[in-house]
């Protein structure tokens, strides 16, 4: 008796806290916003998925937490969640209703309440909203207690309706490009998302895979090393020629967006190597970025009109500049470990964008009026044939390529005698200090390194831009970086990829995204962190240890550091 | 002998010390020259005392927060500046309405003793919030952790309340009570200033009753000395870590309303600055302590309101104030450096650090 109690008490609690969600959601904006970013054309929008999916994950939770697992029980307190949910959202609706809550929050309007109401007059609207929400909740129950099997490939193809339909616009886009292959696919999208029949092939087509695969074996590994071999250089061999025509096929804009996802990964290449390899947290990596980026604005604008170098005259001096840097700010924080050492590293990013904005040194790196007309990159042999790298495309090549330097030396640092001395300073500073390692040379090289790498990416992107201002070095930077890296798998090259194309990548392809992409940001490291901290593509040491034991105590899933208060 | 004193100081300490040497002869020669220009009066120099004081007391109240949480799980508490912009960034809807109906003018102090109630409430749900959903769950996780997950809160809060309150600015009504200065001989004070101060230092002693008399605070310096050993003595460890993110959250909310007093504007990033600031005071002060969090505070608005005249104007630096912020970092870089267990501070070993 006392067990049913508590589990109802969890039930309702489940309820309203899914609804308190969709309520702070609705009240942040992100619903109104994303109501016209549909999956399904006129069927299902994002917005509406924002509202449901709390509903769902909440009365997930309550299932989940039920001690009594009998399956008319676990419908029940999935009804009572998703009733709990929905009275939630009605009070927020009700109260709007009768004081005007937009004095105070801008996206309490009455746009909000029609979205609740399914653009329906009040009364009958807000009803129907109940309703859905019990409704999902009871699916969501009903597909607990469905096979493993079909669960799994209805899983599959939901996941995959929700994914593709949000790229809509930009497979449309892309295959705009393309002109017959447009046509083969064209009835599978309506304006920037699937349509109705498009959904319902792919959900069938996604599903029916997953239920064929559905415990058969996977491919089997290559175990032969000549074949592995070969399989690599293939692969690599195919990566590389997508990537060389990769603006060509993409087109213009998304050029530009390929140009940033590739700055934010040399930049992250960079900051792997002081957090991921050697465990020390580096909030204000920024301020490498912004020395990079000065030092070729200074050295090169005709506007300041010190110097008048070529970029690439000003090019080693910018990453020298970098790189000493780096140093300096080492020197004094080598005893810092942890918190200490974030806020310093913080405050020496503070300090550099106070200093640039200064009036103080304005003659210098002209203030908040930035620095115009930087050098472009030539590249050629005078005389023969040379060509200024001004269009995104042209820029492409000259992040890719440095991109394929950078990572080259962070894989050959990762796999040397220093990124090994790195690795053990993170794991336990006080052991590898009594083995012998040289803590100070050791945790110097990992930051200058990151520096060098940081300023690369500060140079490239002054030649991107060709002007820069204070503006575009703030504290966010550090931070977007730091997410990336973290979202990919701390001390995982191609974790930065990875979390770059999903931290700069997607906002920039779903441009509604644009204006909550901290918020998304904030949201992705809290729930990394307690759910995943070894991140999405976790280092290789990491996965194996997690491999070696059966079940891995939460300690040692979690991120490597060396702190042990 | 001659072996370990060489094995003792090395390259970098050395180097260490240059900078801090040459950064400690240009501030000296700094307020040298300034102090011989004569530029400003003893007047003048008054007044920046009194508005550093005043700062100083915001930060005290913030750096509260720092210093309890520091205390007790060894973390800084990232997230802490947005806990203080939360309180002042929602009150300033009642007390614009407040002064719509009059009620603000006619009685201002019961007027701004309401919106201070809001503004406490709010940035101690906020605080406790945050140490329900970001860190309890990481009790145990190594020290990187939390502090990503900090980050990510601060974040996620700051964006939650530009959704909620818009990214423009909001105003805070002007308190005619408040207005003005009295005239003491030649110096005068502004009113708004000396409530402040007083506010805080009434606030700061309040605070150090509770840690130090009450049972709460009994038992909440037990679970920083051992938590292990406090839950065996029968304390709610959990109960009293939720009950520290709550005096810290409602302290930066009273602080908060002190910072409106003076600076009548918020929004959504307004926390960041002072967060630092309150922290580097913290850490001044000597983290953990909380007399230390006061005086930290107070010589850092002293410096910052003082700093940028007396070291950097006699160099000839234009508009030296603008680079305030920047002294207030590189003071905290040099605690950190030459004695990171601040002015007040236990002797923390360098493990603790």
């Amino acid at each position: 008796m006392q067990n049913k109690y508590t589990d109802w008490k969890q039930a309702l609690r489940s309820g309203l806290l899914g609804g308190v969600i969709v309520v702070v959601l609705s009240l942040i904006g992100i619903v109104a916003a994303f109501i016209n970013t549909y999956v399904i054309h006129d069927v299902i929008s994002l917005g509406e998925l924002l509202i449901l999916g709390p509903v769902m994950a909440l009365s997930l939770t309550a299932i989940r937490k039920a001690t009594n697992k009998q399956p008319g029980f676990l419908l029940l307190t999935a009804a009572i969640s998703g009733l709990a949910s929905g009275l939630v959202i009605l009070a927020l609706a009700g109260l709007g209703q009768v004081i005007n809550l937009r004095a105070m929050f801008l996206n309490a309007s009455p746009d909000l309440y029609a979205i609740y109401a399914y653009q329906q007059a009040p009364i009958p609207g807000l009803l129907l909203r109940l309703l859905v929400c019990v409704i999902v909740s009871l699916l969501t129950a009903g597909f607990t207690l469905l096979p493993a099997r079909i669960k799994t490939a209805l899983g599959q193809g939901l996941l995959y309706i929700v994914v593709i339909g949000l790229m809509g616009r930009l497979i449309t886009m892309m295959l705009s490009n393309w002109g017959f292959v447009a046509i083969l696919f064209q009835w599978m999208f309506a304006a920037n998302s699937l349509s109705l029949i498009g959904a319902i092939v792919l959900f069938l087509l996604t599903a029916g895979l997953a239920y064929w695969r559905y415990g058969r074996p996977k491919v089997k590994r290559i175990t032969d090393p000549k074949k592995q071999k070969v399989v690599r250089w293939g692969t690599l061999a195919g990566l590389g020629v997508i990537l060389i025509f990769l603006p060509n096929i993409l087109g213009l804009w998304f050029s530009e967006i390929l140009d940033n996802v590739g700055l934010f990964i040399l930049m992250g290449l960079g900051l792997n190597i002081v957090v991921g390899f050697a465990g020390l947290l580096d909030l204000g990596y920024v301020a490498f970025y912004a020395i990079g980026a000065y030092t070729i604005g200074v050295l090169t604008s005709p506007e300041l009109g010190f110097f008048n170098w070529t970029f690439w005259q000003a090019f080693p001096v910018a990453l020298l500049m970098a790189f000493i840097s780096g140093l300096l700010l080492g020197l004094p924080i080598l005893k810092m470990r942890g918190d200490y050492l974030a806020i310093v590293t913080l405050g020496f990013g503070e300090i550099i964008r106070i200093l640039v904005l200064s009036d103080w040194l304005k003659p210098w790196l002209g203030g908040t009026q930035g620095i115009q007309r930087i050098q472009r990159p030539v590249i050629g042999i005078e005389g023969v044939w040379t060509r200024t790298l001004t269009s995104q495309q042209d820029l492409y090549y000259l992040i890719l390529a440095g991109i394929i330097v950078v990572a080259f030396v962070a894989i050959r640092l990762r796999d040397s005698r220093l990124g090994r001395t790195w690795m053990a300073l993170r794991e336990d500073e006080d052991v590898a200090v009594a083995m012998g390692i040289n803590h100070v040379a050791t945790k110097l090289t990992a930051f200058a390194m990151g520096a060098l790498f940081s300023g690369i990416g500060g140079t490239l992107f002054a030649a991107k831009i060709g002007s820069i201002y204070p503006s575009s070095f703030q504290f966010l930077v550090s931070i977007n970086i730091l997410s990336l890296i973290i979202v990919g798998g701390m001390g995982s090259i191609p974790g930065v990829f990875v979390g770059a194309l999903a931290l700069i990548g997607l906002p920039e392809l779903l441009r509604e995204f644009a204006e909550y992409r901290y918020l998304f940001y904030g949201a992705a490291l809290v729930a990394m962190m307690l759910t995943k901290p070894e991140g999405l593509w976790p280092e290789a040491r990491h996965r194996l240890e997690l491999h070696e034991e059966a079940t891995p105590p939460p300690e040692a899933e979690a991120e490597p550091a060396t702190e042990n208060a | 002998m001659f072996r370990t004193w060489r094995q003792k100081i090395t390259l970098t300490d050395i180097l260490v010390w240059v900078i801090g040497l040459s950064i400690a002869a240009v501030v000296i020669w700094g307020t040298i020259s300034t102090l011989q220009s004569g530029k400003y009066s003893a007047e003048s120099w008054f007044d920046l005392v009194v508005k550093g004081l005043a700062l100083g007391g915001v930060y005290a109240l913030i750096a509260m927060g720092y210093t309890l949480v520091y205390g007790i799980l060894r973390m800084i508490n990232f997230a802490h500046s947005e806990v203080f912009m939360s309180g002042p960034f929602t009150a300033v809807f009642l007390a614009n309405a407040l002064n719509n109906s009059g009620f603000l003018n006619r009685y201002p102090l019961l007027g701004i003793l309401a919106v201070a109630v809001l503004s406490m409430a709010v940035s101690m749900s906020v605080a406790v919030l945050v140490e329900r959903v970001a860190y309890r769950p990481l009790r145990n996780a190594p020290r990187l952790v939390p502090l990503i997950t900090a980050i990510g809160a601060s974040f996620f809060l700051q964006y939650t309340f530009r959704g909620f309150y818009g990214s423009g600015f909001e105003a805070y009504p002007t308190i005619e009570a408040l207005n003005g200065a009295w005239q003491l001989g030649t110096v005068r004070l502004f009113k708004t200033q000396v409530v402040v101060i007083l506010a805080a230092i009434v606030m700061m002693f309040m605070l150090y009753a509770i840690v130090m008399w009450s049972k709460l605070g009994k038992a909440m310096r037990a679970v920083s000395e051992d938590k292990e050993a406090a839950a065996l003595m029968g304390i709610d460890v959990d109960g009293i870590i939720v009950f520290t993110f709550a005096l810290g959250g409602a302290a930066a909310g009273a602080g908060g309303v002190l910072y409106i007093l003076q600076f009548p504007v918020v929004h959504f990033y307004m926390g960041f600055i002072p967060g630092l600031k309150a922290f580097t005071s913290a850490v001044l002060g000597g983290i953990g302590n909380v007399p230390g969090a006061f005086l930290g505070a107070m010589v850092l608005g002293l410096l910052e309101s003082v700093g940028p005249n007396l070291f950097l104007d006699g160099l000839g630096i234009p508009v030296a104030s603008q680079l305030k912020d920047a002294i207030a970092f590189i003071i905290l870089v040099f605690i950190l450096i030459f004695r990171p267990s601040g002015i007040l501070g236990e002797r923390l070993t360098q493990t603790k650090v």
